[in-house]
């Protein structure tokens, strides 16, 4: 009998693998006939991703794209412009340190730019089970609909207490020194902050990258400025002032760092009628940026305010304005940085006052090496980590991704090609069985996970448990083949547990049972202990049930 | 324990994973890659415990290696300023280097230590550096027995 019994049921269960392909899914199994897609296509971040998946950048650049055309174009007019004339009256040099300062500047945008800031992977699905069976153990189980208050974790570091909070949206304990961009939407090791002007977070893997790229950009706008007034000193030395500004074009639009220069020329004008000419070539000169300003103006409706006040003194004034601005903001911000790298500081640490001494006595930074040189040359000078986030991977077709959480993937089991459901297929399942178990049948969830599936030695629980549902999704749980076959009475119930294991290993392996799943383990325990009498008594039904919900929360709970 | 797995593949081919336990990160000294050698209690009957110890620590060994600050990293630094950083499109990094020694030395725990014993690591620069994944595999032999007699007492509970 038992032999008899389980040929109609082995024999259902490799239909169940053949009907997968007539079902209602196959739509998408067909996806698996495209061409294999690379993890940066699902990436579960807001970011953008260039060339295949080799740079990456967040969501909004139009700044970047700004920031870029100043440099360039100020660059451009220094080179056509003042370079013929200083290369050719005192050195060559002059363009061939400029160019390279220039390339400098743009290969360090570029890397900040493009460049993973050290994006921590979300979590994969069994990892976050564990967390949370973890949270659950140390807080005590709450309901399925409530959400538990932050988690924390203390560590010690350097005997320095520090909080790791949970992060709800990567369902991990973010490290220390991590923070959720909520611009990007991840978690980023070592987080300083959001640039917009390099279209990126800065982080752990391009603060170096950050910082010499404002650093450079403050020594090549010195260096562009200054030798725009030597060209023009120069010029006016020869020719007379006048003819030095007809000959060179006072068409130069500054950028926000050459502006800064003006702030240092503009007190030396009071000092003698020798630097008279200064100012005035320094107003001619910024007469671009001021017809910026025009066109803005206008188009606010202001122009006869304006007009009127740029007439007056209002130049010399915008001038000061406009260059403390930007003294300000790129000499300024790379001192700033200078003194967080000396500190070992994040932007996001100075900001919150986290290791200030205000905050308490004995609050010191646990992570500073010690001195300003160590610090400086461990930022900068340090390892270089690489990218924790796969961009370029294929995925594998056999590994369970629920498309919200992590893009991760079961490394050892990358190189197994069996039938595995999809992510679509793994949800639909899943809500299907739900359906199935609310409903009273004598035959109750857990079996129906019990049901044998194609080989999927090495597979996660939950990608196990997924492909053995599928088939069963087009066809109601009554009539659902596996549990007719699984027959009316609980005899089965065992040698289909047997076949279900075997069915772990291969069809074509003779029944031998390995291990049963954890789902099934309180159903296969209960199994044991039923005969056809208890069947039908409601009580055992209930607890039946309630085995089977439990399962099955699990399951979706993972 | 079984020793029915004589290679990695003949372990995914034909066991079940029954759970997978996560090694955590160990933050105690400030942000540098290092794993808990803290022993976790659902390995306590599958492997010794100082051998799991040991691979652990040299683990974190490896990766203390791969984030020493001392001077090669220092010269690899300054020659990548110098030359805008183009030079890492034809060398890897020192950090790389290593990440490649430790996938190397996983593989080979994996498959002197660990496959014997029902259990595979994995490399934890597939999990973002966060866990050490150790999957754990209800191999044929012991599980076979246990269904066995619950398959007999449920077949007497039916007759």
């Amino acid at each position: 009998m038992h032999l008899g019994l389980t040929e109609p049921v082995r024999e259902c269960q490799y239909n169940q693998i053949c009907t997968r392909n007539s079902s209602p899914m196959e739509n998408v199994g067909h996806t698996k006939k495209r061409s294999p897609q690379r993890k940066w296509q699902i990436f579960p971040g807001r970011n953008r991703f260039y060339c295949n998946g080799r740079l990456m950048m967040a969501r909004q650049t139009g700044v970047f794209y700004l920031t870029l055309v100043l440099i360039i174009v100020t660059s451009g007019l220094f080179f056509t412009f003042d370079c013929p004339f200083l290369a050719s009256n005192l050195t060559p040099a002059i363009p061939v340190v400029g160019g390279m300062l220039l390339i400098f500047v743009l290969g360090m945008l570029f890397r900040a730019g493009f460049t993973d800031p050290g994006v921590l992977p979300r979590a994969t699905p069994d990892e976050a089970a564990f967390l949370e069976r973890q949270m659950d153990a140390t807080n005590g189980s709450s309901g399925p609909g409530y959400r538990p208050p932050p988690r924390i974790k203390e560590v010690v570091i350097n005997g320095q207490t520090v909080k790791l909070k949970y992060c709800f949206t990567c369902k991990i304990f973010r490290p220390p020194r991590t923070s959720h961009c909520s611009l990007c939407d991840n978690c980023v090791e070592r987080f300083d902050h959001h640039c917009p002007w390099v279209g990126n977070c800065v982080g752990k893997r391009n603060y170096r990258f950050f910082y010499l790229f404002i650093l450079s950009l403050s020594f090549l706008t010195v260096f562009i400025f200054a030798f725009v007034i030597t060209h023009v000193i120069l010029r006016s030395n020869r020719t007379g002032f006048l003819s030095a500004l007809k000959d060179s074009p006072a068409r130069y639009p500054f950028t926000k760092g050459n502006c800064q220069m003006l702030s240092h020329i503009t007190p030396r004008s009071q000092a003698g009628s020798k630097h008279s000419e200064v100012p005035i070539s320094v107003d001619a000169c910024v007469c671009a940026l001021v017809s910026v300003w025009f066109v803005a103006m206008r188009a606010c409706g202001f122009y006869r305010r304006w007009s009127a006040f740029l007439d007056g003194v209002g130049l010399t004034v915008l001038e000061v304005v406009v260059c403390f601005f930007s003294v300000w903001s790129i000499v300024g911000l790379s001192g700033f940085h200078t003194y967080l790298i000396s500190s070992n500081q994040t932007t996001n640490e100075d900001i919150k006052g986290s290791w200030s001494t205000k905050r308490a006595k004995d609050n010191y930074n646990p992570y500073s090496h010690g001195n300003v040189l160590t610090n400086c040359c461990a930022a900068l000078c340090g390892p270089l980590p690489p990218s924790l986030i796969d961009r370029r991977g294929l995925i594998q077709p056999d590994t369970p991704q629920p498309a919200p959480l992590s893009n991760g993937s079961s490394g050892y089991t990358t190189q197994l090609h069996t039938h595995m459901c999809d992510q679509e297929q793994c949800i639909q399942s899943t809500k299907f069985v739900l359906q199935a178990a609310t409903t009273p049948l004598l035959h109750s969830g857990p079996v129906v996970i019990g049901r044998g599936g194609p080989p999927l030695s090495g597979k996660s629980s939950l990608g196990v448990t997924c492909s053995s549902l599928a088939p069963n999704q087009p066809s109601l749980p009554s009539s659902m083949p596996g549990l007719s076959c699984a027959g009316d009475m609980l005899a089965l119930r065992d040698p289909e547990t047997h076949c279900h294991h075997h069915h772990f290993v291969s069809p074509e392996e003779t029944p031998s049972p390995p291990g049963p799943m954890p789902l099934t383990l309180p159903c296969t325990a209960h199994a044991g202990h039923l005969n056809p009498a208890q069947l039908y008594d409601p009580a055992s039904q209930d607890s039946l049930h309630e085995d089977s919900v439990r399962g099955l929360v699990k399951l979706s709970s993972v | 324990m079984a020793t029915e797995f004589h290679n990695l593949q003949e372990l995914r081919h034909t066991a079940s994973l029954a759970t997978k336990v996560f090694i955590q990160r160990d933050y105690s000294q400030g942000t540098i890659c290092r794993f808990q050698t803290k022993f976790p209690s659902e390995l306590d009957s599958r492997i010794e415990r100082n051998l799991f110890e040991d691979t652990i620590k040299t683990l974190n060994t490896y990766y203390v290696e791969a984030e020493k600050i001392g001077g090669q990293s220092y010269m690899e630094g300054c020659l990548a300023c110098a030359t805008a950083y183009t030079i890492f499109l034809c060398m890897e990094t020192r950090y790389e280097k290593v990440l490649k020694k430790i996938s190397a030395y996983i593989q080979e725990q994996n498959e002197k230590v660990y496959a014997p014993r029902g259990l595979l690591l994995t490399d934890p620069i597939e999990r973002g550096m966060r866990v050490i994944e150790v999957s754990v595999f209800e191999d044929r032999g012991s599980s076979g027995s246990s269904l066995s007699s619950s398959g007999s007492s449920g077949g007497s509970a039916q007759r």
